[in-house]
């Protein structure tokens, strides 16, 4: 199925107000949504006969610095179709109040490692995920390295890191 | 202090370890265990025997890949994706730099001799990686000649890559637009001498593992993975196929010049008993290796026919001297010896230092299934189904 043919389903399903905007500057166009729709969304894709994106390839933050953006990657095996849908969140910078968006875990089961990777580097809060440590770095390790304002620490359990 | 939110999990988790039976035990597997084939390091909550629960614990080989990529323009990059999955080089940098010239736009221009010697390398480099998938398989359950035997023949293509690219593991030697040399004179030749000789050890290596019925015990009916809960967990590469999907990027995506050559794509069938057991892995990545044999021999006939060493041909002549890419973003996905490898780029305001770089590790996802694989088998049983999974700690850390 083709881009435009999954947006149109998804259109009639949930309305025209569920696509906030699309981006078709590179080779795979993408569509953006809301951060409230993204569950009731991918069950829908995961779900729905014709669309059955039972594949969640990749899932990954990027750091605009003006914002931060939850990028899905989904494939579907039996159709061999493929979408990119992504959530674009506020960038708070501080560390006590990540930026938050619902966890698809429950929808594949893909989504659990990484995450706990977009937690661990980028600092980016899945609610009800149910097991959000750190899976990279150390549990105790401040920051997030992949944060483009991220600074590293002088010292890591007293020992010069530089 | 940070939100105390961010470390519920963790406390959580802390607690639960606590909270165990009298009669369980916690128990410590790796990081310095050899059948976790490097720095992986499973909690297991055992009753007896028996496991009850896994918890890995990585990062123990984390590099920070996804920093360096966006701190180094693209060429530079390529010698630390051969530091993803170290087993096999040519397929990592062979991704990497498919992806960047799809966004160039460069891919249709590629000489086709220049596809046919990556096709060849990276097959030559999927043989060497499933050689010690197979060997280290054997011996971690018990069985030492399958696996002198591996590393013997996998010398051998150890050797011919190092002549190709002046290094034995990690090559840098596929650039995007095209390759940092020609083959030397005389790969061809020794390549043909390389499979007639493997030929017939394949066929001993067969005989001396698929059918022994020591192996056959310790593998079958163990750690059945059904084809929903490998797609659900996003497991790609030969573990889904030997759940019975036939699924391989190959043929799917049919990149590079996969599509003019001709190869079968082995599944899992049960033969044993379940499909999707450990058997059925070790024998997907078996048939593989024949396969592969195959693209290996198309590739050198075509390369010794149609396509031959001129005097005049350049590897480099569309090597591009900078990689400036407007703002866009891509994710591309190639089928490495382990499974689905992605790189998913993000690019701005035609700056040759990427934005983002992000690797799917094709074993960070197959690994992933080892809790639900796990639970509720013997200790010895989850050493055969790691194993099984065939897993390479540089790209699970990355």
């Amino acid at each position: 199925m083709t881009f435009d043919e999954i947006k149109s389903m998804l259109v009639s399903k949930f309305g025209t107000q569920l696509i906030l905007k699309e981006d078709r500057n590179g080779l795979q166009p993408a569509l953006f949504i809301d951060k409230a729709d993204i569950v009731a969304v991918c069950l829908f894709l995961r779900d729905t006969e014709g669309l059955y994106f039972d594949f969640l390839s990749n899932l990954t933050a990027v750091d605009y610095q003006t914002h931060f953006t939850i990028v899905y990657h989904l494939n579907s095996l039996p159709y061999q179709h493929s979408l990119v849908l992504k959530v674009e969140l506020s960038g708070h910078r501080s560390l006590d109040e990540l930026p938050e968006i619902p966890s698809l875990t429950s929808v594949w089961r893909t989504a659990d490692w990484h995450e706990r990777e977009a937690f661990d580097l980028m600092g980016i809060y899945f609610e009800g995920h149910p097991d959000l440590r750190r899976i990279l770095l150390p549990d105790d390790w401040e920051g997030y390295p992949l944060r483009k304002d991220y600074e590293e620490a002088e010292k890591y359990h007293g020992i010069h890191i530089n | 202090m940070a939100n105390p939110k961010y470390k519920e999990a963790l406390l959580r988790y802390e607690k639960h370890l606590t909270e165990i039976s009298s009669q369980e035990m916690v128990l410590n597997m790796g990081p310095q265990h050899p059948s976790t084939h490097g720095v992986l390091r499973l909690q297991l909550i055992t009753d007896g025997e028996i496991v009850k629960e896994v918890v890995p614990h990585l990062g123990y080989l984390h590099r920070c890949f996804d920093k360096h990529a966006e701190s180094l323009n693209y060429a530079k990059t390529i010698p630390f994706t051969d530091r993803l999955d170290y087993l096999a080089s040519m397929n990592n940098s062979h991704a990497f730099v498919m992806g960047v010239e799809r966004m160039l736009g460069l891919d249709s221009k590629i000489p086709k001799r220049i596809e046919y010697i990556r096709v060849l390398v990276c097959e030559l480099n999927r043989i060497a990686s499933h050689l010690i998938a197979i060997g280290t398989y054997g011996i971690d359950i018990g069985a030492t000649t399958p696996f002198l035997w591996c590393f013997r023949d996998r010398e051998h293509i150890m050797n011919m890559l190092e002549w190709a690219s002046g290094s034995r593991m990690l090559y840098n030697y596929i650039w995007v637009g095209g390759l940092f040399y020609d083959l030397p004179v005389g790969f061809e030749e020794r390549c043909t001498e390389f499979i007639t000789y493997f030929k017939p050890k394949l066929v001993e290596l067969d005989e001396i593992l698929t059918q022994n019925q020591i192996f056959i015990s310790r593998t079958a009916k163990i750690g059945v993975l059904p084809a929903d809960v490998a797609i659900n967990y996003g497991v790609s590469g030969p573990m889904l196929r030997a759940s019975g999907i036939k699924w391989d990027l190959r043929r799917i995506d049919g990149y590079s010049v996969y599509p003019e050559i001709d190869f079968e794509i082995p599944v899992g069938k049960g033969e044993m008993g379940a499909i999707g057991d450990c058997w059925d892995r070790y024998k997907v990545r078996m048939d593989e290796v024949k396969e592969s044999v195959r693209i290996v021999e198309q590739c050198l006939e075509r390369l010794q026919k149609d396509f031959k060493r001129t005097a005049e041909f350049d590897p480099r002549a569309l090597v591009p001297k900078k990689v400036n890419l407007k703002t866009q973003d891509y994710y591309v996905r190639a089928e490495n010896p382990k499974g689905e490898l992605g790189f998913y780029f993000v690019t701005k305001d035609k700056s040759d230092i990427p934005l983002r770089v992000k690797s799917r590790g094709p074993s960070f996802n197959n690994l992933s299934v080892i809790s639900e694989l796990g639970k509720g088998v013997l200790i010895a049983d989850l050493i055969a189904i790691l194993g099984s999974i065939d897993i390479v700690l540089g790209e699970v850390d990355r």
